[in-house]
């Protein structure tokens, strides 16, 4: 059978299983579009292509399947540049297909031409740029493999116009031998021995702590590591990308650690004595100075990544392997060491026997978590607080809803006071820290959800960035809904200016109503809403929650002063948390 | 990419080099790849040197000589071995090692200095390649250490253009085993 590049492409993409691709044509990209016309893939024509790579990865966070996004050369390329920089932080598996100026042509600074490929070396797993059109099945199956095995991450591959213009025989690759990937190995299995030293240290610790992190999520974890928690009865500490990896309402979750996690699980980190770090990373914001970080703690560092293993925190046992089988493996080296199911006694003389006796652990984790729990003061009559709209809308939206956050403020508040009981919930931009992430995000993610209810909580500086996506949203019939904690400031600056630049507020301000957002919503047929008191939040959640036809916006007017608490100030010692004032003075 | 003071040693404790033999995919770009691994990562890279391999021409070997104090050398090794390109690499300390490296010179010479810099040459079991009016060309090949000497010795005189081509290594064999320790990598 004789195809084009193009259509080679899309047949290649079908092949792939993919559904939906989010994107934008041009010139460079044409040719490829035309097929899109006879395929079964739904595509999702976006305002930007910003827009395009976000929805992709929210669509490839909720489903756990590649998101796919189709771009032009040159700008068109460079404005997914920042999606692909947010996915490789996050290790989200994206591919991305850009159009290229035709082979002849570059080298030559021709009309919407970029050297994308160069651009993104840093920022992809790993790109191709198409010379021959017989490699379009092989580089797309390849690709697909890159982007979804080992520590996943986004791909880019760049097609050249006279690529996808020529002829080729089809085929199809059978093989991951077929795909010309000598260099590309990802580990699996973790090494059993090191697995045996994990489940003696995890046997003898006297304060224990499991650190979750996203990549539970990558290997779809959840359950294994409920497993492990259970029948070891150590806390669980979940990160900003970890949310919903394990039940936030199981007496074991700790809830979120870091610069602005809860002080229980900031504290116990602190004070632990084993580590038992699953798929994170030692990231600046959970560690605050690495120096001073879990100082008296040994670590078992379990991640796909080898490189992972080390980078910041030398662990005494480096396990690389994907993280669902490694726990797996855990659990049966732990069994074999006399470990009971939760609930039943060890067997006698075994080494499960001989462990410590967590309670005490347990006796100031809970003193922890009585004198510091979450905290903020809502007044009547007084501004709204941004925390009573996440509380509100948690309580008002189904346990399964997906939230999706921009960054900033509002971004930490959602985190903090969600309930996260299920995996796949919480879709946010965490390494790369990417305003504007949301709307497109949650569009993305209602895609590949379209059964579950999606809320983007947002900030009013995050909506601006890409809110025009909304009318992609509207016309492709994507309901999702928008609640921008409308504070009129970048809320997370100025709340730095306030405490560490002595309220020299420099350009942060942006006005309540400035754009009014309820008229956009509505250009953009969406349902706007306002609500300018605490009495108002309420009625306007319950309005949303009951449109389903549409898109839905609510412009909540917060306090502008509120802060996130606790805070760890930048560069700081993670003992240097500093709480509510509310809470200052109480024992530590 | 510096090629002053190759000596491998910092007060005599232990080597502040590595030696990393990189077997790559023989593909438009990855070179690219792994330099801008190196400098995005913020490790330093003392020299670099690449050529196809004679086994496969599907293949490229780039030797790279790592300073191991601005990384840990297995955090390098582990960073590169994620370049999809890489298909293995190699690692060689300095003490099992035979390194050598080549230098080019032109040196400016008036009637005195010409037959001192043909002795300098000469006793370091060096080659004058090209001879001008006042002008000499030099080489020398050998092991780095010497070449850093012989560099120091040329500075006497007036050295208008100098390279180096960054070292090439293979493992010594004796006492050793007959091939370099892979670290990273399955195939090659």
């Amino acid at each position: 059978m004789q195809l084009t590049g193009a259509q080679a492409l899309i047949k290649s993409l079908e092949m792939q299983g993919v559904e939906v691709m989010f994107g934008l044509p041009g010139g460079a990209i044409l040719p490829v579009y035309d097929p899109i016309i006879d395929s079964s893939i739904r595509h999702i024509l976006v305002r930007h292509e910003q827009g395009a790579g976000h929805m992709a990865e929210g669509y490839a966070m909720v489903t756990g399947r590649p998101g796919v996004a189709m771009v032009t050369s040159g700008p068109g390329a460079t404005n997914i540049v920042t999606p692909l920089s947010n996915a490789y932080m996050d290790s989200t598996p994206l591919v991305v297909v850009s159009g290229q100026v035709a082979t002849q042509s570059i080298g030559t600074d021709a009309f919407q031409e970029c050297d994308i490929t160069g651009v993104t070396n840093g920022i992809t797993k790993h790109n191709w740029l198409i010379k021959d059109v017989d490699e379009i099945p092989r580089v797309v199956a390849a690709a697909f493999h890159v982007a979804t095995t080992g520590r996943p991450g986004p791909v880019l591959i760049d097609m050249p116009k006279d690529i996808s213009n020529a002829t080729m025989e089809w085929y199809w690759p059978t093989s991951v031998e077929d795909l010309d990937l000598p260099g590309y190995h990802p580990v699996t299995f973790g090494d059993p021995e090191r697995v045996r030293a994990a489940a003696e240290l995890v046997l003898a610790a006297d304060r224990p702590v499991i650190y979750a992190g996203g990549g539970i999520l990558k290997a779809r974890a959840a359950g294994p590591l409920r497993e492990l928690a259970e029948r070891t009865g150590i806390p669980v500490v979940t990160t900003l990308m970890a949310r919903g990896a394990f039940p936030d309402s199981n007496e074991l979750c700790l809830g979120m650690p870091g610069m602005h996690g809860n002080y229980t699980a900031v504290t116990a980190l602190q004070r632990a004595d084993l580590l038992i770090a699953l798929g994170s990373r030692f990231d600046d914001r959970v560690t605050g100075k690495i120096d001073a970080f879990a100082p008296e703690a040994k670590v078992i560092h379990v991640d796909i990544d080898p490189a992972e293993l080390g980078k910041v925190r030398r662990p005494d046992v480096g396990i690389a392997g994907d993280c669902r089988l490694v726990i797996e493996e855990l659990l049966a080296a732990l069994e074999a060491l006399g470990l009971p199911s939760a609930g039943s006694a060890p067997a006698a003389g075994s080494r499960a026997a001989r462990r410590p006796d967590l309670a005490p652990w347990w006796n100031r984790i809970h003193e922890w978590q009585e004198r510091f729990p979450l905290h903020y003061r809502q007044s009547e009559g007084g501004a709204i607080k941004p925390e009573m709209v996440v509380e509100t809308l948690r309580d008002a939206s189904p346990v399964d809803t997906v939230v999706v956050a921009g960054v900033g403020q509002h971004q930490m508040w959602a985190s903090q006071y969600w309930r996260f009981d299920y995996p796949y919930t919480w879709v946010n931009s965490g390494g790369a820290g990417t305003m504007g992430f949301a709307v497109p995000a949650a569009v993305g993610a209602k895609v590949g959800r379209p059964d579950r209810t999606v809320w983007a909580i947002d900030g009013d500086g995050c909506f601006q960035m890409t809110a025009q996506e909304l009318v992609t949203a509207t016309a492709e019939q994507i309901p999702v809904k928008v609640a921008i904690l409308n504070n009129a400031y970048l809320g997370m600056v100025r709340q730095w200016q306030e405490m560490f630049y002595e309220e020299r507020y420099s350009e942060v301000y942006l006005s309540p109503d400035l754009p009014d957002y309820v008229k956009w919503a509505e250009a953009m047929g969406c349902v706007g809403i306002r609500a300018e008191s605490p009495e108002e939040v309420s009625p306007a959640i319950e309005k949303a929650n009951g449109i389903d036809d549409r898109p839905v916006v609510i412009d909540f007017r917060t306090d502008a002063f509120e802060k996130v608490f606790p805070m760890v100030p930048a560069g700081a010692s993670n003992d240097s948390i500093v709480v509510h004032p509310d809470q200052e003075g109480r024992p530590r | 990419m510096s090629v002053t003071d190759l000596s491998g040693r910092t007060g005599g404790g232990a080597p502040r080099h590595h030696i990393l033999s990189v077997l790559v995919e023989n593909k438009a770009g990855v070179l690219s790849r792994v330099a801008g691994l190196f400098s995005r990562r913020g490790f330093n890279i003392y020299s670099l040197a690449v050529a196809p391999t004679d086994e496969d021409e599907r293949f490229s070997r780039i030797t790279i000589v790592v300073d191991v104090e601005s990384a840990p050398l297995e955090q390098v090794v582990q960073q590169l071995d994620k370049l999809i390109n890489v298909v293995s690499i190699s690692q060689l300390a300095p003490s099992e090692a035979i390194e050598r490296e080549l230098l080019l010179a032109t040196v400016a010479v008036g009637p005195t200095e010409r037959s001192q810099v043909i002795q300098l040459v000469g006793v370091f079991g060096g080659e004058v390649v090209n001879v001008g009016g006042d002008q000499l060309t030099v080489m020398l090949a050998g092991r780095p250490e010497k070449i850093d000497d012989f560099e120091g010795l040329l500075e006497n005189y007036e050295v208008l253009e100098l390279q180096r081509t960054g070292r090439v290594a293979l493992p010594k064999l004796e006492r050793q085993p007959a091939r370099p320790r892979p670290v990273a990598g399955t195939a090659g």
